[in-house]
């Protein structure tokens, strides 16, 4: 069932009246009926979790926000840069208006003032169209003053990033769109609260495919969207398959679908059928990196179960490796992508992905020694925790479980 | 050149300006504008961006330095950014970025010789299943492999030739 990617089953829903025709805004007229607080309660009920990564409980997060502030504002999160992410990128083409409701109805929720949409830079295109919904929702009431005649009055605006991972990071997202360097600022306070959030006011930052969830929250019910999942992990989710399959691409599922049915029944299998899976990245190059063996395929796909073979579902970005792929180079790659997207801020990230970066082609070189696979991991180790944001610990994920899970393939390249 | 009193630019910079709270927040929108006008964000369009904004040069070009899409030198006629991530490079990605600078000549970052193509890499560009794949000019072009990319290396070069004879 399909309750984000309803572009596959409903042609032209990127128009607004075949999106109107099909329960579109109906989650906002249900919403605007209510009061403020009502709504974020059935969000609360409803069991909807962040979907940019962290799963936090979406209405706990929104009731964060204090009712008394004059300004407040959303922020969609739409800079979609986690490594092998592209589902945000699918609900923005292909059902736009959906996004735009449920970020209306957040605002409304919280009483905010006005939307920005974060972009990055690359989806200019997107950004046009999204521009142009905007415009056509103007028109007829449901942006601007007055919207469908509630009295409530929300601006919703575009905004494009120029390419940069750390500005999917909440506080660096804001700075960028304040026209700081896009980098993570000191939490406490926090964006919900009054000076930490955009322009120092009070601030709610959703994941687009958070907000997309939420108009069908508010027609279905947060009961109906309570029994689709598992118990700690509502709804469905879209999972972005790359690398080793079959079929990559995006597959919405219930949260809960085992690893198996996603990656045989959806994706199609190992893309060469003698070479089979070695190792799975379950939320692009920020997670802990499992080997696919049978428990792994076995294992439901929601935030609590992640958690029980030891990894996240985060993003679902889920990059598939087969037998072929030698982890000292994958620990490579991601090494080299979070020394390139760390912003230089803390020390620890800054310094300890450039040094990893730099021991890890000297270990795929053949210069190097046991030593340094220990090193590696050291250094590693020293950066979790350490840093203003989360990035620090994402860099240090590849080495840390790459090494932990798959030694001979560190072993392979140094001489002992 | 310019973008200060430009007709081709008033509306939107007024757009940008008018869109968020403060002056400063319409930085990086201005310097796409600037990146338009003059192929690259060079002094003069730093400089115009800062005197828009009632910022410091040196703060504009911090954010333009911060940023991968904003290029600090002069690109050929077609900028080719090959993501090289790992999702693309499963599917062969490191391998046709390289073939494809050895097709043009150039190193990367580096320009072909007759000003058309730069190459270099970037990372995930949200189109993983898709590889590999490349942005031309900050347009996706998807599910490459070596004879799609000499097609459509002719067609961009066929196209330069036709607008440049169009000048004429």
């Amino acid at each position: 069932m399909h309750i984000l990617l309803r572009g596959r089953e409903i042609a032209n829903i990127k128009q607004l009246k075949v999106y109107e025709a099909h329960d579109g805004f109906a989650g906002l007229r249900k919403a605007l009926a209510v009061k403020p607080s009502e709504v974020i309660d059935i969000v609360k009920a409803s069991g909807l979790r962040g979907r940019g990564g962290a799963g936090f409980p979406t209405g706990v997060k929104w009731s964060f926000i204090p009712q008394n502030e004059p300004i407040k504002y959303v922020t969609v999160n739409a800079d979609e840069s986690e490594t092998g992410t592209f589902k945000d990128r699918e609900i923005m083409e292909e059902n736009p208006y959906q996004l735009i409701e449920g970020s209306l109805i957040c605002a409304y929720a919280i009483q905010a003032k006005s939307i920005y949409i974060y972009l990055r830079g690359e989806f200019w295109d997107i950004g046009d169209q999204l521009d142009a919904c905007i415009e056509a929702l103007r028109e007829k009431g449901y942006v601007g003053k007055n919207i469908l005649g509630s009295g409530y009055d929300c601006e919703v605006y575009t905004h494009l990033g120029a390419g940069a991972y750390i500005c999917g990071e909440e506080s660096a997202l804001l700075n960028s769109l304040e026209g700081y360097l896009g980098q993570p600022r000191v939490r406490p306070p926090f964006p919900a609260q009054k000076g930490g959030g955009l322009y120092k006011e009070a601030t709610v930052v959703n994941n687009v495919e958070t907000l997309a969830n939420v108009p069908y929250i508010l027609t279905a019910g947060a009961e109906a969207f309570k029994a689709i999942g598992t118990e700690q992990s509502s709804g469905t989710k879209i999972y972005c398959v790359s690398g080793h399959v079959k079929k990559p691409g995006n597959y919405e599922l219930s949260m809960g679908t085992t690893f198996r049915e996603l990656l045989y029944d959806h994706a199609g299998g190992p893309l060469f059928d003698d070479r089979p899976f070695k190792a799975m990245l379950p939320s692009g190059g920020s997670g802990p990196i499992v080997p696919l063996t049978d428990e792994v395929l076995d294992t439901p796909m929601s935030y609590e179960d992640a958690e029980r073979i030891g990894t996240i579902i985060g993003s679902a970005s889920i990059i598939i490796m087969d037998e072929t792929v030698d982890m000292t180079w994958v620990a490579s790659k991601v090494t080299k992508f979070f020394k390139h997207e760390s912003c230089g801020k803390c020390t620890p990230c800054r310094e300890g992905t450039y040094w990893l970066d730099k021991v890890i082609d000297r270990i795929l070189d053949g210069r190097g020694s046991p030593d340094d696979v220990k090193r590696i991991a050291d250094v590693a180790e020293n950066m979790a925790g350490t840093t203003l944001c989360a990035l620090g610990d994402f860099a240090a994920n590849p080495i840390i479980h790459t090494i932990r899970h798959f030694p001979d393939d560190f072993a392979q390249h140094v001489q002992t | 050149m310019a973008i200060i009193g430009n007709p081709k630019y008033k509306e939107r910079i007024q757009s940008h300006l008018a869109k968020y709270e403060t002056k400063r927040s319409a930085v990086m929108p201005l310097l796409f504008i600037a990146q338009e006008e003059y192929g690259w964000v060079n002094p003069e369009g730093i400089d115009e961006v800062a005197h828009i904004l009632n910022m410091d040069p040196t703060q504009v070009k911090s954010i333009a330095g911060f940023y991968t899409m904003y290029s600090e030198k002069p690109k050929g006629k077609y900028w080719l950014q090959v993501c090289t991530d790992l999702p693309c490079a499963l599917k062969g990605a490191d391998e046709f970025h390289a073939w494809l600078k050895d097709e043009l000549g150039v190193e990367e970052g580096g320009t072909s010789a007759d000003g058309m193509f730069t190459v270099d890499h970037v990372m995930c560009l949200a189109a993983c299943d898709k590889a590999p794949m490349l942005q031309c000019n900050f347009r996706y072009v998807e599910e490459l492999d070596q004879e799609k990319m000499r097609e459509l290396l002719a067609k961009w070069r066929g196209e330069a030739v036709q607008a440049a004879n169009g000048r004429n």
